[in-house]
């Protein structure tokens, strides 16, 4: 257990860390990603980020990789997804999945 | 944030490749606000276990709320408050904390030509360059700048709103909310982000690039620190497009493509694949 000076300090340089590193992305010159090849990884950046976080967060339980009821959530929101459903009721169908079958299995 | 009655459904009719007109933009804003509100509660729900978490590691209310407002990055926030629960320097936690918050600086630099900010709007959208934001920011980058820039700040501020409030809420009353994984909470910002990469999946591509950023992150998830998994996979696009640089590349958008949902599809303009490419 920590004092609270001491986590003050360290809640500090987290933040002040975090931001300055979000800022310095947002200072980067527009035409860096004109040159072709970055262009091109650009365009693919979005699809590859979606799918990342979307698997990370449905397998991954800090360093573990698990399947629990939120496989069956977002294997529900898939279907939903293939229906055309609209995005909140995506997101919902995957919430009542994953609390349904928590709530079953106890 | 617009709060006006929505159209109880979706565009289904790719708009014309001009400026959007006044009546289908309408359509548009309102999906978009209701994507960015959505994903906002999804995420946001997760800050009450933040709060709970970070008062349990011995962190003051305040502290822990401090936390959410000034740092505003859910991994780098559960990275710091694990590494202190678990006995380890606060020090530490920071740092690891900070490696996490680089993939930020990553987005930031993807967000430059869509969001166009300078001054105290850029201070501003710095803090809210996250995960979420720039995932529904660039979704829907190609219905039109205006409705990337929509999704970029209606998401950010939404979650700010809730992620703050929830600490606050978990921070107070600790475990007694439960655990959100009861409301199959945790299920819903995964299945959030697979809506948004739908109707993206446009080509094959596209569709390596999504298979294999999955699989490289999953991979990475035992052998990185949480959070980085993400940052791992975003080198995915580099080495596709760096293994076929001879190869002349056809973005999605002048294929033909199979049924995109959601009209997905409206190019105001500005794509930077087009403007920088070949």
């Amino acid at each position: 257990m920590s004092d609270g000076a001491t986590l003050w300090v360290a809640i500090l340089v987290t933040a002040a860390g975090c931001y300055g590193l979000k800022l310095l992305g947002l200072l980067a010159p527009a035409r860096l990603l004109e040159h072709p090849l970055a262009a091109r990884v650009s365009a693919l950046l979005p699809v590859s980020l979606l799918a990342a976080l979307a698997a990370v967060q449905t397998f991954a339980t800090g360093t573990e990789l698990v399947v629990d009821a939120r496989v069956a959530g977002v294997g529900a929101a898939v279907v939903a997804i293939v229906l055309r459903a609209p995005f909140l009721v995506v997101v919902g169908v995957a919430a009542l999945t994953a609390a349904l079958v928590r709530l079953v299995a106890g | 944030m617009s709060t006006e009655p929505t159209e109880p459904t979706e565009p289904t009719e790719p708009t014309e490749p001009t400026e959007p007109t006044e009546a289908s933009w309408r359509t548009v804003r309102a999906s978009v606000v209701r994507t960015g509100l959505g994903v906002g509660v999804a995420s946001g729900a997760y800050a009450l276990s933040i709060g709970a978490l970070g008062v349990a590691a011995g962190l003051s209310i305040v502290q822990t709320c401090a936390l959410s407002v000034l740092v505003f990055t859910g991994g780098s926030q559960f990275a710091f408050v694990g590494v202190v629960a678990g006995g380890g320097s606060p020090m530490s936690g920071a740092a690891s904390a900070v490696l996490l918050g680089a993939r930020n600086g990553l987005y930031g630099v993807r967000l430059v030509p869509l969001l166009r900010v300078s001054g105290g709007r850029r201070l501003v959208a710095a803090q809210l360059t996250i995960d979420e934001s720039t995932a529904v920011a660039l979704a829907n980058e190609d219905r039109g700048r205006r409705a990337g820039q929509l999704g970029f700040w209606v998401t950010g501020l939404a979650i700010f709103l809730l992620w703050n409030l929830g600490t606050l809420v978990g921070a107070v009353v600790g475990s007694a909310v439960g655990d959100p994984r009861d409301y199959g909470l945790d299920a819903a910002a995964p299945a959030a982000f697979l809506a948004l990469l739908a109707p993206r999946l446009r080509g094959p591509t596209e569709w390596t690039a999504a298979v294999l950023a999955a699989a490289v992150a999953l991979v990475a998830v035992p052998l990185v620190p949480a959070g980085l998994p993400v940052l791992v996979a975003a080198g995915v696009p580099v080495v596709m497009v760096l293994r076929h640089r001879e190869q002349p590349y056809v973005d999605a958008s002048e294929r033909d493509h199979h049924g995109a949902p959601e009209g997905s599809e409206a190019p105001e303009g500005h794509r930077p694949a087009e403007e920088g490419g070949r």
